[in-house]
């Protein structure tokens, strides 16, 4: 895309103001969401970054944090959420059953949530430390700063 | 092969002119994934049916394809927010099935973390019931605790939550040199914590409103649903395994049973309020039974490949320097860890480096179609969860994996009654009563 | 009572349904003909056994028995102390059982799940329906001839 000064800085302040005041819809099925408990409470705390604030609902939420193991039989209602928030929206995934479908390799369990929704950051670990979400965080919050106006109706489809 | 699925009878029986909600199963007072939905005359619950399974992840399944050693690692996810209960409910009951005898220290470690865990388990579980009352500060506080409690299992057992530290035969390697430190910041940071979430949740109008004479559930209904634990010692019912079949160290050790009066939401929040001042004791007087520290690593010892060049020819005894990350099970603390057993535990590294029993014993044990070997037949076993009995059936064909491999999960039974608990109440009954039955996915829906 | 008198005593009150009685690895255990689970259970349940909770029920294939599925229940007593397991197998072309609904509340949850697992079906049970598998799913994964990996995805998957 065509670079010029105003529209650089525009990109610039826009991402600067998307990324320090994410909104995230913590998806929380498993045990991740114990570590996602600890990076959102006192001892790692979240809202330093600026994401501190939980809505519950996806049409208030930016970024879904998608944290433990997706099943086969929760796939749709992912997949439902996701539909239902508004651009500009991330997905990080969070976890090692999020990521790839983890330690489960079966019938019950999908083998990564990318098979369902695009995701933005992969976050591994079984389960991840709370710093390591914060890093997947904070990884994002580079990837929105980088990315300009207009990407998302290029880039991204369902 | 088709099946017909009926449709649900909550369908089937919901009248025109009441209002359907669906509660769950991403939902921030589900706790994971459940689905609750709802039949409501204004905001009355006429009627309502639960729906689980959105966290089954074919637990029981995959442990049939894995070896005896390997599938501890499973173990670990099913009650998440006490995972070293679930351990040691599946080392205990292959012990029960090899007859393996577990020496001393190893009990007393076990108990230790165990009750480390049930603790962060109430912790959680009441932090989240609080939460979703409004109580946003018990939750804090709550998880300032919890991260105390898993600062001293990390300092041992080098993770966080999903440790898998308690093996079959033993636990994986002795405490930290410096645990009675953290085991005592612990100590006395959670019991500050206690302290003032008894200040601000008991008395407090809102949070009475909200519990007392809500989902109250009678002895005989409790029985006939199979409820134990929390739960069920909330109704007055005086039953937990520790006491009733001790195991590990529990009879030597002074603790009470705390029984709740009417079996409403109230109850189930004391009663877990005061179970984890007794674990607190349990911990303290466990510290005191483990008078001597490990010794920790030798620093001046050789590196393994030396030792293993010179055990080639002849054995000096000078002591082999392991890897940091084998901490704790050097050989001169395994005896005290581990059982004896060479077919069912992992020998100690400087045998597997310097002799050929050692190195076959090692190889024999981690080797596909090998390894661990128990006995034909069947074995149930139970230990006390941070929600209730929580017991494994094991059936074993002679091989290295599980036949079949069956958890008894006590949240099942418990959240199996959430449907006539709520029923005629209003909807917002739902969120504490539902908090107060700790509903944990991987134990529900394994 | 002792466990052994608990079992001698099975033994002599049902004597053509106990095929077998005995305390294999410390557990009591009786095995019993599928016919005279109600009956057993009804009195196992009732003083002087009083083995009032249903701690669990499940399901073990053995596809190279005739009788393919064994149930095995789990029953405690809280005043006595003590645990007791009941076994009963069924062939796969007549895979039913009489249902313990009426004797305790959560053996509705545990049957669904047994016949989820397993396809093993109860009669007289109020809602015989899949508890953990979605709608659509087919079959009984916890049988040995359903592949661990054989996945049905409810929605088409995206490559990623």
């Amino acid at each position: 895309m065509a670079g010029n000064f105003i529209t650089t800085s525009f990109e610039a302040m826009l991402g600067w103001g998307r990324k320090y005041s994410l909104f995230h819809y913590p998806f929380i099925t498993a045990c991740c969401g114990m570590e996602y408990m600890s990076a959102a409470c006192a001892h790692f705390d979240i809202d330093r970054f600026g994401a501190g604030w939980t809505r519950f609902s996806p049409r208030q939420a930016d970024l879904i944090l998608v944290v433990g193991t997706i099943t086969q039989k929760e796939a749709p209602i992912l997949k439902t959420v996701y539909e239902q928030m508004a651009e500009p929206k991330w997905v990080i995934a969070v976890g090692a059953c999020a990521v790839s479908g983890g330690i489960y390799d079966n019938y019950a369990v999908v083998q990564g949530i990318d098979q369902i929704i695009p995701v933005d950051i992969f976050v591994p670990g079984c389960p991840p430390r709370p710093e390591m979400l914060l890093e997947g965080l904070l990884t994002l919050q580079d990837k929105i700063q980088k990315e300009g106006h207009d990407w998302r109706w290029k880039k991204k489809t369902t | 092969m088709q099946d017909p699925s009926p449709p649900t009878r909550f369908a089937a029986a919901a009248r025109p002119e009441s209002l359907l909600i669906n509660m769950g199963p991403s939902h921030p007072a589900m706790h994971g994934t459940i689905r609750i939905m709802l039949e409501l005359d204004g905001e009355r619950i006429l009627n309502s049916e639960v729906e689980v399974g959105y966290l089954h992840r074919g637990f029981e399944k995959t442990c049939e394809a894995r070896t005896w050693f390997n599938l501890l690692i499973y173990t670990d996810r099913l009650n998440y927010v006490s995972p070293l209960i679930n351990n040691l409910g599946y080392a205990m009951t292959m012990e029960k099935m090899l007859g393996l005898a577990v020496p001393e220290r190893a009990q007393v470690i076990r108990a230790l973390m165990s009750e480390v865990s049930r603790v962060s388990d109430h912790l959680t579980c009441l932090a989240a019931m609080a939460m979703e009352c409004g109580a946003f500060t018990a939750f804090l506080y709550t998880m300032k605790a919890r991260e105390f409690l898993w600062d001293v299992i990390e300092q041992t057992s080098g993770a966080r939550m999903t440790t898998s530290y308690i093996r079959i035969g033993g636990v994986r390697a002795d405490l930290h040199p410096d645990y009675a430190a953290h085991v005592a910041k612990a100590l006395v940071e959670t019991r500050k914590v206690l302290k003032d979430v008894h200040g601000l949740l008991d008395k407090n109008k809102i949070f009475l409103n909200r519990t007392r004479d809500v989902a109250v559930m009678s002895q005989e209904d409790a029985i006939a649903y199979g409820w134990t634990g929390p739960c069920l010692r909330s109704t007055g019912v005086r039953y937990d395994v520790r006491k009733a079949q001790p195991y590990l160290v529990y009879d030597r050790v002074a603790f009470d049973v705390p029984l709740g009066e009417r079996g409403d939401n109230f109850d189930r929040y004391m009663v877990r309020m005061l179970e984890m001042e007794q674990s607190l004791r349990i911990v303290e007087q466990c510290v005191a039974l483990l008078p001597k520290a490990a010794p920790g690593l030798t620093a001046d010892g050789m590196p393994p490949a030396e030792a293993i060049t010179e055990a080639r020819r002849q054995k000096s005894g000078r002591p082999i320097r392991l890897s940091p990350n084998l901490e704790g099970s050097e050989k001169a603390v395994s005896k005290d860890i581990m059982a004896a057993d060479g077919g069912a535990v992992i020998p100690p590294k400087e045998e597997t480096y310097t002799s050929i029993e050692g190195l076959i014993t090692h190889f024999k044990f981690f080797m596909k179609g090998h390894g661990i070997r128990p006995p034909k037949g069947e074995v149930y076993f139970a230990v006390e969860g941070g929600n209730g009995e929580l017991g494994f059936y094991i059936v074993s064909d002679g091989t290295d994996r599980p036949y079949r491999l069956h958890l008894r999960g006590p949240c099942f039974h418990i959240v199996s009654a959430l449907e006539s608990l709520i029923k005629g109440r209003l909807i917002a009954d739902v969120i504490p009563t539902f908090g107060s039955m700790n509903m944990i996915g991987g134990e529900l829906d394994r | 009572m002792e466990e052994k008198d608990d079992l001698s005593a099975l033994r002599a009150a049902w004597p053509g349904d106990i095929l077998d009685a005995g305390t294999p690895f410390g557990d009591a255990t009786i095995v019993i003909r599928p016919a005279a689970l109600l009956a057993v259970m009804g009195a196992l349940r009732a003083a002087p056994y009083s083995y009032t909770m249903l701690l669990d029920l499940t399901v073990v294939d053995y596809p190279d028995r005739p009788e393919r599925f064994e149930l095995v229940y789990h029953l405690l007593s809280i005043p006595r102390n003590r645990r007791i397991r009941i076994k009963l197998s069924v062939p796969e072309s007549a895979s039913v059982v009489a249902s313990l609904t009426g004797i305790w509340k959560n053996a509705e949850w545990l049957e669904r799940e047994a016949f989820d697992m397993f396809g093993v079906r109860f009669e007289g049970h109020p809602y015989m329906k899949r508890l953990f598998m979605y709608d659509g799913f087919e079959g009984h994964p916890l049988r040995k001839d359903y592949g661990l990996r054989h996945r049905q995805p409810p929605i088409p998957l995206r490559k990623p």
